[in-house]
């Protein structure tokens, strides 16, 4: 009985402590990303509140906290006003199975690097909840997040912001399935759909390497999964002066701002988790036995524990800059051409990537081997891919353009 | 086939974009008609920002008009002024000195580079690249107001034309500051045409979008680096040589089809002609001094009866000034044929058939400046 209570409590503990780190993550995020432009525009960005800048997201909280809270009236208001707690929970609920570090409160770091499957003394209290269909978790919860942005741009009867709602649905139908099937490969090399497990799979070989099409197929749709640039077509500054969320200010406003942002380090960590070995890296052990032999087990999984987050958080941030670097490098791709990428092109090289996958693992049975022999296929494949789609569309010609010289007509002499 | 009843409703939209829209330059307003995304019709409405120019400018002295000019085409004060000034030099029989006309044409082939530098960036931004690309031009940008602010004493209302010549001389350290400029520029406009000519999305967004046919570009008598995009080589500077641009060589680049891709490669083009031209005046520049102003010019002039219209051609296209005197004081008619307002005319050929995405960045590559359409 008290064990039970000691559970829950610390599973309150650990929501409680995660809802508040994620909360604080998002308003970081956004200073890293404006600070991070700005250097790549040759600007300085926000640097005035606190040093360096650092309380600048606080004053952004307080700024909206306090900005009226206007509902326009003729919204469909139930649905206007529930439209941001249903993008919000989705993007936090993703949180509950992604480990973002292994710290045994049983004492033993051992067990975070042992086959979890003949080792139940695991107690990771860096993973609120370690369930056998992880993955599966991962992609319902990410897909129900659209609902917020289409909910909203309908519920606000304004156009822009049913265009951008309109925009969202069929963007999401285009990619989620690209996105599944890139995870899908992934799950086929580890065998398991528990996220720890992923991450067990990975101790000797990052699935990167033999997934490589896949994990650039799920960067890809990862990036349209989170309305991000270049496919931030919902919110269309230029175009549709923000979309969905042109009529929402104030606290609800900052709600979708953050699930935004709250999605897009999720999308980084499941990246992470899949792909990158999640918290794990070369000597992790090594610290851990060290620390075990110089002040006893419990010091020794803390310092693991600590280690495997850092080393988690590098991973994750390393992705971010990247959906950072593509924000502020390319222009945005139209709406009817990414559904045509996204099914003509992203579909069908994900279907081939699960096919490519199960064949290989049934007929190399061995890890190494059909590792390798999967990332000379990806390879192939990503050339393959690349030189198609440079003969659908040529490389401009510099022809395109005319030096010419048109006759210039004689004065007439004065 | 169905049957009516079983078919989904559908219904056209009317959005209005603009006036106030981040992406409409100013205050213009488009009444689209769409279906799902796509262009039905696309109605341009203009005149938010009328301030009655033409009228003003028939009660002010032809000098007081000069700074005046500075308002229609913000970006381009210097280029205004030249067709202005040209304008009254021909209806009062001024003379130029050598010197003034080089440093003109110094001073608007300056204006060119950074009317293009800043479109461009704009066009990109408009297709949603977030501000890199804007960035980068608006620093070249920055540079040339640099020379300007050195020169006339203002950055962007230079008013530094005068009749007869420019108001005052270069400052000593002009001609060193505008080589070392024009010594960095190819490392510019390389590395801006680098950062995103091939890009797969830009290519997307603007290969085949808003192609404006010969046909189409000249019975709307559309001109600049629009017409230029559709494959005539029609330049001013060439076709009917003002001041000393028959001194010059430079080539005209047109594009082949017509699209907004095209009219982006033929801006960056244009730049890299610009520079050519500005190299050659640095090394005709005669060393006169006190040259840059013809002594006899009166400023406060009261020019014989009579009318004259001249054209330039700004960075936007044909820039023209029409002056009707009756020999008094202030001009009898004062009428700006304004390049932006005249390539805006064809918009609704170009949008329509495309999607919203693009309605922005064919207007973008139209390369309009509120201050100009609206007079």
């Amino acid at each position: 009985m008290d064990d039970i209570v000691v559970q829950v409590l610390i599973m309150l503990v650990q929501v409680v402590v995660l809802v508040l780190a994620i909360s604080t993550g998002f308003a970081y995020l956004t200073l890293f990303e404006r600070r991070l432009l700005a250097r790549m525009q040759n600007r300085v960005g926000p640097n005035r509140a606190g040093p360096g800048g650092f309380l600048q997201p606080a004053a952004d909280a307080v700024k909206l906290f306090f900005k009226e809270d206007v509902i326009p009236t003729l919204v469909d208001r139930g649905v206007y006003l529930l439209a941001p707690a249903l993008a919000v929970i989705p993007a936090l609920l993703i949180w509950a199975v992604i480990p973002f570090g292994c710290l045994n409160i049983a004492g033993d770091y051992q067990a975070c690097f042992a086959d979890p499957a003949t080792n139940p003394n695991l107690h990771n209290i860096f993973q609120l909840a370690d369930i056998d269909i992880g993955v599966l978790y991962l992609l319902a919860i990410t897909s129900i997040g659209v609902y917020g942005i289409t909910l909203a741009g309908w519920a606000s009867n304004s156009k822009y912001a049913m265009l951008g709602g309109i925009r969202a649905s069929a963007q999401l139908i285009s990619y989620e399935l690209a996105l599944s099937s890139a995870v899908l490969a992934a799950v086929m090399m580890a065998g398991t759909l528990s996220t720890h497990e992923v991450i067990y799979q990975q101790m000797t070989m990052w699935f990167v390497i033999p997934q490589l099409l896949g994990f650039v197929l799920f960067l890809i749709s990862g990036t349209a999964e989170l309305v991000r640039a270049p496919f931030d077509l919902v919110e269309a500054e230029q175009e549709l002066t923000s979309g969905y969320n042109a009529e929402y200010g104030s606290m609800k406003f900052a709600l979708f701002f953050m699930s935004e942002y709250i999605k897009m380090i999720a999308i980084s960590a499941i990246a992470v988790t899949l792909y990158l070995g999640g918290w794990n890296a070369p000597g992790l052990e090594l610290l851990g036995s060290l620390m075990t032999g110089m002040a006893g087990p419990l010091v020794g999984s803390i310092a693991v524990g600590l280690a495997s987050f850092l080393v988690f958080l590098v991973k994750v941030v390393l992705i971010l800059f990247l959906f950072v670097w593509m924000r502020a490098s390319w222009p945005r791709v139209r709406y009817d051409k990414l559904m045509y990428m996204g099914w003509k092109w992203l579909l069908p090289l994900a279907l081939l990537n699960v096919a490519m996958t199960a064949v290989f693992v049934v007929v190399l049975p061995d890890a190494l081997i059909h590792s390798v022999a999967l990332f000379v296929a990806s390879l192939v494949v990503m050339a393959v891919a690349y030189v198609v789609s440079s003969r659908v569309k040529p490389a401009p010609s510099r022809s395109r353009i005319k030096m010419v010289q048109p006759e210039v007509p004689r004065r007439p002499s004065s | 086939m169905k049957a009516e009843g079983t078919m989904i409703k559908t219904e056209e939209l009317q959005i209005n974009i603009g006036p106030q829209h981040p992406s409409t330059h100013g205050v213009f307003r488009m009444l689209v008609t769409v279906d799902g995304e796509t262009i039905v019709d696309l109605k341009p409405v203009f005149g938010y920002l009328h301030r009655n120019h033409e009228q003003i400018a028939e009660v002010n002295t032809y000098l007081q008009n000069m700074p005046y000019t500075d308002r229609l085409d913000y970006f381009n004060s210097m280029a205004n002024n030249q067709a202005y000034a040209m304008a009254v030099e021909k209806l009062a029989e001024i003379e130029v000195p050598e010197r003034a006309e080089y440093i003109r044409v110094i001073m608007v082939e300056l204006t060119r580079i950074l009317n293009h530098a800043s479109a461009l960036g704009f066009l990109i931004n408009d297709m949603g690249a977030w501000q890199t690309p804007l960035a980068f031009g608006m620093r070249e940008r920055e540079k040339i107001l640099d020379l300007f602010e050195s020169t006339s004493g203002a950055r962007l209302m230079c008013n530094y034309f005068r009749f007869g010549g420019v108001v005052r001389d270069l400052p000593p350290d002009f001609v060193p500051r505008l080589q070392s400029l024009l010594t960095g520029l190819p490392t510019f406009i390389d590395e801006f045409e680098r950062m995103l000519r091939e890009n797969e999305i830009l290519r997307i967004r603007s290969e085949g979008i808003g192609v404006l046919p010969k046909e189409v570009a000249i019975s709307y008598s559309v001109t600049g680096p629009v017409l230029r995009g559709s494959g005539i080589p029609y330049d001013i500077r060439k076709a009917e040589p003002y001041s000393i641009y028959d001194r010059f060589d430079f080539d005209v680049p047109i594009g082949t089809v017509g699209d907004v891709y095209d009219r982006f490669l033929v801006r960056i083009e244009e730049m890299r002609q610009s520079k050519r031209i500005l190299e050659q005046a640095l090394k005709q520049l005669p060393d006169a001094e006190g040259g840059h102003i013809n002594p006899k010019a009166r400023q406060n002039i009261r020019p014989p009866v009579g009318d004259a219209y001249t054209r330039i051609e700004s960075p936007k296209g044909e820039l023209g000034f029409y002056l009707v005197s009756d020999g008094g004081q202030t001009p009898y008619r004062y009428k700006v044929r304004a390049p932006s307002f005249i390539n805006l005319t064809p918009l609704s050929d170009m949008c329509r058939g495309y999607k919203v995405a693009d309605v922005v960045v064919i207007l973008g590559s139209i390369d309009i400046v509120m201050g100009e359409v609206d007079r």
